[in-house]
């Protein structure tokens, strides 16, 4: 395993368009950090973004991991290339020539995958240890680490997007074409849901109907579900909510293990036709 | 004589309708020098990615080293450079050939030897992508050497290549075999072959014609060529001959092909006594490359 990781770790790290992406991605990552300094004033009132519980434990790990994984484009990036250029370069070719089963080529990748979700999983949890110190009105141990669900499933959120990734480099052989047709594949999943729940099933916004069932099944879908927006469940927003005489609705924000099991079993999905693929292709 | 790579019945299908590889069986000893000969789109190329590993096979079987190991850990025995060199353009030549010892399980000690050998060791730091074709197949040389093969591979090796570059992989080559390598050699270039090989495997549209010592594909076919005043006696006489296989007219010749040898002094005689005297006669062995026209003519 540690020579599977040297040598992917090799062909990343020497080439300088995946190494500048690496770095922005972490650079930018910490720049959640800078949310903190965000100040604005309404009239007289000066308000100061920190000051508002963002950064409060363990609020601050369902914010900081629904952010974060806004940036897991650059790492997407770097994946599909790594992939398409082991076609275009003929490489994949020499490696298997070299000695490299296919077995052990697709178990690289997917190292590679597994460990830039754990890398920046580790990153956002001690920017959050960080950040919370620093502004959280709760410092209790064990507040601090409650919630750390939400760090699991930001994990397997990044684990299973990459491998998605993964996989259409795979299919597709070219990386332009791989993420032209992971945003398709994207602006479809919604389209089938707008098209099934407002057209076929003519449903309304206010009402779930059997559109909503399916569509949480679908990889995107079910990705982005695994941790909902937690703007709305900040204390101030909800108290201009009230303000404002909005339908209260009792919103779960939390992570439900249905859901963490559909995106496993996608993943899982995605590992295994990638194996078979690269096993029934001629290079 | 230990068997390096035995091939038994080998079949590829491509797309289920185009036959690549028809049955294809031979042998790989240690220590010989093979050539694959074949016109383009005969096979060669399928044929050795089947056993490297790359193309799947339809049917039939290949063992490396007495089918003892699996195929990819076989392979990091083997030194391979097919049809282009395929190497990661934005690392220096040094970078990826620590790669190919990564996967190879070679220590980074050889890098610098089997560059050396190759004449590439002042350009060890230069990206791949600032080589020109002849130094990168070079590179590939050194490459498929890093782990000191017990058979190296070379499809087409010469390909694209100028007089000069494919001077130097010849030369490249002759030293390799002179040190003992077992080496198999896919070309159409025959002069190559001839030149480098003990044997040939030929193969046409996916199927093998001659197998043997290259040695033993030009004897077998030597030929007489004739010539007589009465050139259509002459014909008539031989086509009786049960050790004749045919005779062709040609420059005013006639070409002689046999079914089992004679010797000209006893043909000589014979016609003699046939009151057919010749003016010209010659026995001569078709090259290498007359032998494979002749095989692979349809």
């Amino acid at each position: 395993m540690k020579r599977l990781l040297s040598i992917e770790f090799q062909k990343i790290w020497k080439n300088k368009a995946s190494r500048v992406l690496l770095l922005t991605y972490f650079i930018l990552l910490s720049f959640i950090a800078l949310i903190a300094s965000i100040k604005f004033s309404i009239g007289t009132f000066e308000i100061r973004i920190a000051d508002q519980g963002i950064f409060n434990f363990p609020y601050i790990w369902h914010f900081n991991t629904y952010v974060a994984a806004f940036f897991k484009i650059f790492l997407a990036i770097v994946i599909v290339s790594m992939m398409a250029n082991e076609y275009t370069y003929g490489t994949l070719k020499q490696n298997l020539i070299d000695g490299l089963s296919k077995k052990e080529f697709i178990l690289s990748k997917f190292l590679v995958v597994g460990s830039f979700a754990a890398a920046s999983t580790i990153f956002v949890f001690i920017m959050s240890l960080i950040l919370g110190y620093s502004f959280s009105s709760y410092n209790e141990l064990s507040i601090v680490f409650s919630d750390l669900e939400y760090l699991l499933a930001f994990f397997i959120k990044l684990f299973a997007f990459f491998s998605f990734c993964l996989f259409l480099g795979i299919l597709v052989k070219r990386s332009a074409f791989a993420l032209g047709f992971l945003f398709v594949w994207f602006v479809g999943e919604n389209i089938f849901y707008w098209l099934l729940k407002f057209v076929i099933l003519g449903g309304d916004d206010k009402h779930k109907n059997f559109g909503d069932t399916i569509i949480q099944y679908f990889p995107i879908e079910s990705m982005s579900n695994l941790i909902k927006e937690p703007i709305t469940r900040l204390s101030a927003i909800k108290t201009i909510e009230n303000a404002v005489g909005g339908a209260q609705t009792a919103k779960d924000y939390s992570i439900h293990f249905s859901q963490i099991s559909i995106v496993l079993v996608w993943t899982f999905i995605f590992i295994l036709t990638s194996y078979y693929i690269l096993k029934k292709r001629d290079l | 004589m230990e068997t390096i790579l035995k091939i038994s019945n080998l079949n590829k299908i491509f797309n289920k309708h185009l036959h690549a590889v028809k049955n294809v069986s031979f042998e790989i000893k240690k220590g010989n020098v093979y050539g694959i000969l074949g016109p383009n789109g005969s096979g060669k190329s399928t044929t050795l990615g089947i056993v490297l590993n790359v193309v799947n096979k339809t049917s039939g079987d290949f063992e490396w080293f007495g089918g003892k190991v699996a195929t990819h850990d076989a392979l990091k025995k083997v030194g391979a450079i097919i049809e282009r060199p395929n190497f990661y353009p934005y690392m220096t030549a040094k970078e990826n050939l620590e790669l190919v010892c990564k996967i190879k399980g070679t220590p980074f000690s050889k890098v610098d030897e089997k560059l050396e050998l190759v004449g590439l060791l002042e350009r060890k730091n230069d990206k791949f992508r600032t080589y020109s074709l002849g130094m990168k197949q070079r590179l590939a040389i050194a490459s498929a050497l890093l782990n000191d093969p017990k058979i190296l591979i070379l499809d087409e090796p010469t390909n694209g290549l100028d007089p000069q570059g494919i001077r130097q992989i010849r030369d490249i080559i002759k030293v390799i075999a002179s040190q003992g390598t077992t080496i198999l050699l896919a070309s159409h270039l025959l002069d190559e072959v001839e030149k480098v090989c003990s044997h040939v495997v030929v193969l046409r549209k996916g199927e093998m014609l001659y197998q043997g010592t290259v040695h033993n594909m030009i004897e077998n076919n030597s030929f007489f060529e004739l010539k007589s005043n009465d050139m259509l006696r002459l014909k008539t006489v031989l086509d009786e001959q049960s050790f004749v296989e045919n005779t062709i007219e040609e420059d005013g010749k006639l070409l002689v092909y046999l079914k089992q040898d004679i010797a000209a002094q006893d043909l000589n005689s014979y016609l003699f006594e046939q009151n057919i005297v010749l003016e010209h006669l010659v026995k001569r062995k078709n090259s290498l490359e007359e032998q494979f026209l002749e095989l692979t003519k349809n």
